[in-house]
């Protein structure tokens, strides 16, 4: 009981509520379903993307060029759009899928044949992928009168009250939760993260479940490229500019050790729903939003803090790496 | 830390000075190699290239970032990584321009970017070594505290009106064509050479970099070099701060934005193993000059900066890439 208690995703749901629940004893339109289902729904992204991430983090490795694909991604369908409003929608979301599939897996393939550590690979093509989309694009913008109406209605269009673009998160959120528990590739991402000499051991090919991981996360930032472009009708060269920061700051919120091998799909979400929320809320509450960047660095210390704290409890460990270091 | 512990890093070379120093050497060589001929290739593709005071233009390219370089390259080989130092400046250089309304003379604006950068260099080392966060994230997250700050101070708002004199340090010659900055790089990275390979310290940080437990058993204060290592990488920053603020004039929160990646490639790109261990501040110096011409030739042939970075990005993987490949076909 204690431990449930004491888990990371109940500590986090409950940082989430007592927060809503400030905001609200002042601003009490701010619990109003209507707004709550605002904020789920300006995070949808940030959680498909943080979903993409966590499979990357438990297998060890960092993939810091999620954006730019992302970015990418949402170009090239934009100027297909633009070209040939005929095409239909998802035929482009197909291919968002496919190109931001096909950008991860470069990375992967990098990190499994070549043996080149994540940050690099992927330090490496953050700026090709950003550089390839002036390339495509010639620097210019696809404008929201350049895309077709359904191109943009899609996210927006309300199903059972809620946005398509937050099913899509939904579905994702479920997707991720079975592939975790259910699928032989959800177990390996821990068996690599927790202990990449046991995994082999095990018969789990390292490098391959590090593709595989590198893969889903690509193909979510081409999910999330597609959203992106459609939600602001508009494309260009720095959309989402810094944003893998923010993906990895909601993973690490939310319990998702960056030593890998540990964390859940029910904290990667919370952690990103927690920056939603700071982020909705701000305005509301009348601080400028300039605070915004201040408060979520000051919310990752203290989750890698809390992180940290938790990790040391278990087993013995007299010398700070001596673990790894066997 | 986290990213290191795989199972290939682990492999401690039992000849440690024959392979590995002929190794090293063949990499800086091969970044001489490589600085020659985009020297060559840049003379030939532009007349404006081989010009005294195109050329000492060209170095603001790289004396800023190169400053933070040298440090980072310590903090890498230490096995640890740095990546707020993009955000220091940016909070060194508000602190900069808020003194401004109080008069405190160029001495005093020196000094205070100076000791804003040592002061979030010392708040790093403390996350990293007494709280044990693993740096990677600790700095993600401090990255957005410095810069979050910033803009808290700013908004949307800017600082000017630097005093005249205070201008020298990014815009000043020394000599001739020769900027003020160009000869603080040099200062800096002899005296950053020196440290790294002639003083009891810099073997220190070899040896935490190979194996931090080895190094602790070995009675080297594991947390304390580290934490004078962050400190000193606050330091650079700030003097990088220093510069950079003096050059442009004024300060805005977007100041440098995106550059702790650029120093990190040009770290690795010198040669310093990301994984910590191996790695020279002469390779570092030359991977500064290599991006230096690479973005200042491109310029000249109207290139536009972004599709610099795709082959800055594809150095960056190539070079760590070829080694490897290398050693495999070599090998059979």
């Amino acid at each position: 009981m204690k431990r449930i208690l004491l888990s990371r995703e109940i500590m986090l749901a409950f940082a989430i509520v007592l927060l809503t629940g400030g905001i609200a004893l002042r601003f009490p339109g701010f619990i109003a379903p209507n707004n709550i289902a605002l904020v789920f729904n300006d995070t949808s992204i940030l959680i498909i993307l943080a979903l993409g991430q966590m499979a990357v983090i438990l297998t060890r490795c960092i993939d810091l060029s999620m954006a730019s694909n992302l970015a990418l991604s949402g170009m090239v369908v934009a100027m297909i759009n633009a070209a040939f409003p005929g095409v239909p929608i998802p035929a482009l979301i197909g291919l968002a899928i496919i190109v931001g599939t096909i950008l991860g897996a470069v990375n992967g393939l990098l990190v499994w044949k070549l043996d080149i550590p994540p940050i690099v690979v992927t330090l490496g093509t953050l700026t090709i992928y950003r550089g390839l989309i002036f390339v495509i694009s010639d620097g210019a913008w696809v404008n929201s009168h350049e895309m077709s109406a359904a191109f943009k209605a899609l996210p927006r269009s309300v199903i059972a009250g809620l946005p398509v673009l937050s099913w899509v998160a939904i579905a994702t959120i479920g997707l991720a939760f079975f592939a975790i528990r259910r699928l032989p590739l959800g177990r390996s991402l821990y068996a690599v993260g927790g202990d990449p000499h046991a995994a082999v051991y095990t018969g789990i090919d390292v490098g391959k479940t590090r593709f595989m991981a590198f893969s889903i996360a690509g193909g979510l930032s081409g999910l999330a490229g597609y959203l992106w472009v459609s939600r602001y009708a508009v494309s260009y060269v720095d959309i989402a500019g810094g944003f893998e920061l923010s993906i990895i700051a909601a993973c690490v919120i939310g319990g998702v050790s960056i030593a890998g091998g540990i964390g859940s799909v029910g904290g990667a979400v919370l952690g990103a729903l927690f920056l939603g929320v700071i982020n909705n809320a701000l305005p509301v509450i009348n601080v400028s939003p300039f605070w915004q960047m201040a408060i979520s660095g000051t919310a990752i210390i203290v989750a890698v803090a809390l992180n940290v704290r938790s990790e040391r409890t278990k087993g013995r460990i007299i010398l700070k790496r001596a673990e790894a270091a066997v | 830390m986290s990213l290191q512990d795989d199972i290939k890093t682990r492999i401690i070379p039992d000849r440690l000075n024959s392979r590995l120093s002929g190794y090293l050497k063949s990499w800086e060589s091969l970044l001489v190699a490589v600085a020659v001929a985009v020297f060559i290739i840049n003379s030939l593709s532009s007349p404006y290239f081989l010009d005294a005071w195109n050329l000492s233009d060209a170095t603001f390219n790289f004396t800023e970032k190169g400053l933070i370089a040298l440090a980072m390259a310590l903090v890498i080989i230490s096995g640890e990584i740095d990546l707020s130092v993009a955000g220091i400046i940016a909070l060194a250089s508000t602190a900069m321009g808020y003194a401004l309304q109080f008069d405190v003379g160029t001495v005093g604006l020196v000094a205070i970017g100076l000791s804003v950068g040592a002061l979030c260099g010392l708040f790093n080392g403390v996350l990293v070594t007494v709280m044990g966060l693993p740096s990677i994230v600790a700095t993600i997250g401090t990255m957005s505290l410095f810069r979050g700050l910033s803009f808290v101070v700013l908004g949307d708002k800017a600082f000017n009106g630097y005093p005249t004199s205070f201008a020298f340090f990014g815009q000043g010659y020394v000599f001739w064509v020769i900027t003020f900055e160009l000869v603080l790089f040099a200062a800096m990275a002899v005296l950053f050479g020196i440290l790294l390979s002639k003083t009891n310290f810099g073997r220190t940080i070899y040896a935490i970099g190979n194996n931090p437990t080895a190094a602790l058993f070995s009675g080297i204060r594991v947390d304390r070099v580290k934490m004078i290592l962050f400190l000193l990488t606050g330091l650079m920053s700030g003097l990088a701060a220093v510069c950079l603020t003096s050059r442009l004039g004024s300060t805005r929160p977007s100041i440098a934005t995106g550059w702790e990646l650029e120093i990190i490639t040009m770290v690795v790109l010198g040669g310093i193993n990301i994984l910590g261990g191996s790695g020279t501040i002469v390779g570092v110096v030359l991977a500064a000059l290599v991006i230096g011409m690479v973005t200042f030739g491109f310029g000249l042939l109207n290139i536009p900066g972004i599709v610099m970075s795709i082959f800055i990005g594809l150095l960056l993987i190539l070079v760590i890439a070829l080694p490897i490949v290398y050693r495999r076909v070599r090998k059979g």
